[in-house]
């Protein structure tokens, strides 16, 4: 049923321009040439304006984030990617399985063909590793000057495994603190790509899918009771988060807590703290005492939990602090951040 | 992390608490004043005030060159920017100085104006190099840390003939400053407020040496001593305090020796010489007029001045009255003295200059020393 266009798209010179968005044929072409091709699977191959899917029974997990990265492709992936892995994570967050993704474009006038269609299919490729299909989308152009490139909002649905109940609300002093690997990796690597910053570094954005690595601890864990992915604000944020949810107070460890030698290096120079810094392919899991030891287990048999550690335990507090001892010996707290550490980075 | 962690060594910091609790036995108090804010984020970041004896205690001061900037400064950049076609290039964390009327430049930026964060007066240049047909106003602030790249980049825009680069100078020195507060503080005796020693600024001690402080040290009968900002380096830096106080010397000693040296960095101080001159006053936010305590531009670069270039006028624009940032910057009061602290002035709504970075005495022990009152007050039965 596919429509024979006058002219192929042109992903050599060809930029995005009002027609694009604009209802008509070239509208029309873009979604069947880029976005269908790219994301094909049988909802799309429909062409209708929304999807209609089967639910298994249960309780339904639905989460959407917007991603305005800047820049547009950095070391270890890129908007696309990073606008797949971001939903499957706040949906796996709950301890669910994703199954579906809905994806808005806004483009602005001007944006290269070449660079969309480069972001598009890093999107289908992160969607197809991770197995869940982008099923419905929507694209808008907006005028030169009024974006920045594209902007990417997702939608994710998927579904929770019964008896398990996550939540930033329960966590309960004597619980324990666990982090699935490096913090601030994406932050950095973000940071020493970002234009007026000349600053090499071998740091990759961490930026993955987390779903299967949840679906593993909540193989070994059911009971398990936070679960967070610390991106924006990094893992001080979440801390803060669950400290205030759960009306409790948090003390972490310094020594504990993973960090590259290179981020840390990286952060040293900038003037940053890592535990403010972005990750896009970490969790943070609070569970019960006696549970640590086998979700560390499973954990560290994943991929990307290999770098698991116990970072600290969830105590009580009036003020809902979290504390750190430092590796220096004195202890200290681990506000909220103010204002901003990085622009724009997720 | 190689060449740092040398320093942050657990073990020897055990050992120095242990020899600063030893040293510190011939006073009730030791009160010692760490000037550069760097110094005070260090303390509250490693938690340093742990590791010390309680009759040792750190009084935050007023090295944070965003936190003294006085608002009327910070309006005329404001000013500047909304009024004349021209970009406004800034140290990120000048962005969120607030100044009158709830404005600062971040909500200058919100409202259009061309406001643009740089790292250095270089990069500032080189935006007005590479556009050339755009006015560009770098707004210099600092210490004798960042003024050396200020004279720089002027320089280099006068032999460039760059007419579309201008400088927005508000550079302030320490010595004064350091002078200033040991001034007040000692006319009022014994009795409360005072400092028996100052921690001296590292970075600001590259470029001028430590031979600056000579002066200060000699008049007002206090030691000083220039440290590191690792925490090693405090701790250190602490303990040679203590001994000087014990000894009832004053003299300048330097803990920093890996960076600087007595005179200093010769060509940083040339350069600076050579483009900027002394303003007979500055207005720091705090503390108020200080003689001889700033950088104006030499007649000689009057045209990259753009305080010249655009008749900027001054304003005065004054404090927030509940505030009590003079006295804290003075040493005589507490962050949690203060009656807005934590309530209406907090890091994400400031109110007064200690307030506004973080590095300034109010926002450190708001982000990172909260929870030590707090647990001190339970203790004691008392409801927050």
């Amino acid at each position: 049923m596919r429509q024979a266009w006058a002219q192929a798209l042109d992903y050599g010179k060809g930029c995005v321009d009002m027609s694009h968005g604009a209802g008509g044929r070239a509208m029309a072409q873009l979604i069947e040439e880029l976005f269908v091709q790219a994301f094909d699977n049988e909802w799309l191959r429909q062409m209708n304006d929304q999807a209609c899917f089967a639910v298994p029974a249960g309780r339904m997990v639905m989460s959407t984030d917007s991603h305005v990265v800047s820049p547009l492709f950095f070391p270890g992936g890129d908007i696309g990617s990073l606008a797949v892995h971001g939903t499957i994570n706040d949906v796996a967050m709950a301890g669910a399985r994703p199954l579906y993704l809905a994806a808005g474009f806004i483009l602005e006038e001007g944006f290269p063909l070449a660079e969309l269609k480069r972001v598009v299919e890093s999107m289908a490729g992160a969607a197809q590793e991770a197995g869940v299909c982008v099923i419905t989308g929507d694209t808008k152009v907006v005028e030169r000057g009024k974006g920045d490139g594209v902007f990417i909002t997702t939608t994710g649905v998927g579904v929770v495994p019964p008896g398990v109940d996550i939540s930033g609300d329960r966590a309960r002093p004597g619980d324990r603190v666990i982090v699935s690997g490096t913090m601030g990796d994406h932050g950095v690597a973000i940071m020493s790509f970002r234009e007026n910053l000349s600053f090499e570094t071998a740091i990759r954005s961490d930026t993955a899918a987390l779903h299967g690595l949840v679906a593993d601890m909540v193989r070994a864990v059911p009971g398990m009771r936070c679960l967070r992915d610390p991106t924006r604000g990094g893992l001080a944020t979440t801390l803060n988060e669950f400290a205030r949810q759960s009306g409790v107070g948090i003390r972490i460890f310094e020594r504990a807590i993973p960090v590259r030698s290179q981020v840390s290096a990286a952060c040293e120079l900038l003037g940053l703290d890592p535990l403010y810094v972005a990750n896009e392919g970490k969790l943070v899991a609070v569970c019960a005492p006696q549970d640590a030891e086998p979700l560390l287990a499973a954990m560290r048999a994943h991929p990307l939990g290999r770098n698991a550690a116990e970072i600290g335990e969830v105590i009580a507090d009036a003020h809902h602090f979290v504390q750190m001892q430092t590796t220096f010996g004195g202890s200290r707290t681990v506000d909220w951040l103010s204002g901003e550490q990085l622009p724009r980075i997720c | 992390m190689k060449h740092a962690d040398e320093y942050r060594d657990p073990a020897l910091a055990l050992l120095l608490a242990d020899k600063i609790a030893r040293a510190a036995y011939a006073r009730p108090q030791y009160r010692l004043m760490e000037f550069c804010g760097g110094h005070t984020h260090a303390i509250s970041r490693y938690g340093i005030a742990d590791l010390l004896p309680a009759n040792v205690n750190m009084i935050h001061g007023p090295g944070c060159p965003v936190c003294v900037l006085p608002i009327g400064r910070i309006d005329n950049a404001i000013e500047l920017v909304l009024q004349h076609p021209l970009t406004l290039c800034t140290y990120a964390d000048t962005l969120r100085v607030p100044a009158s009327d709830r404005l600062s430049l971040m909500q200058a930026k919100a409202r259009g104006a061309d406001v643009r964060m740089v790292y250095s007066a270089a990069d500032a240049l080189r935006l007005a190099q590479e556009d050339p047909a755009r006015e560009i106003v770098f707004f210099a602030i600092g210490f004798e840390t960042t003024a050396p790249s200020t004279a720089l980049a002027i320089r280099a825009a006068d032999r460039l003939r760059l007419p579309n680069f201008s400088v927005f100078c508000n550079h302030v020195l320490t010595p004064p400053a350091m002078s200033a507060i040991l001034g007040s503080t000692q006319a009022q005796g014994s009795g409360g407020a005072g400092i028996d020693g100052v921690v001296g600024p590292g970075h600001v001690s590259c470029v001028i040496g430590s031979r600056a402080y000579e002066p200060v040290a000699e008049e007002y009968c206090r030691p000083v001593v220039i440290a590191g900002f690792e925490p090693l380096d405090l701790m250190q830096t602490v303990l040679m305090l203590i001994h000087q106080i014990n000894r009832n010397r004053h003299e300048v000693e330097n803990e920093y020796t890996r960076a600087v040296t007595r005179e200093g960095n010769a060509m940083a101080q040339e350069l600076m010489e050579e483009v900027f001159v002394l303003r007979d006053s500055f207005e720091w936010r705090g503390l108020g007029e200080i003689a001889d305590s700033a950088y104006g531009i030499r007649q000689k670069y009057a045209r990259f001045d753009a305080e010249r270039r655009y008749g900027i006028a001054r304003r005065r624009a004054s404090d927030n009255k509940a505030c009590e940032c003079g006295a804290i910057l003075r040493g005589e009061k507490k962050p949690a003295d203060c009656r807005v602290f934590g309530t209406a002035c907090t890091p994400d709504n400031p109110l007064g200059a200690c307030m506004v970075s973080s590095e300034g005495a109010c926002a450190a022990h708001y982000s990172y020393g909260r929870f030590r009152a707090s647990a001190a007050a339970q203790t004691a039965g008392l409801a927050l």
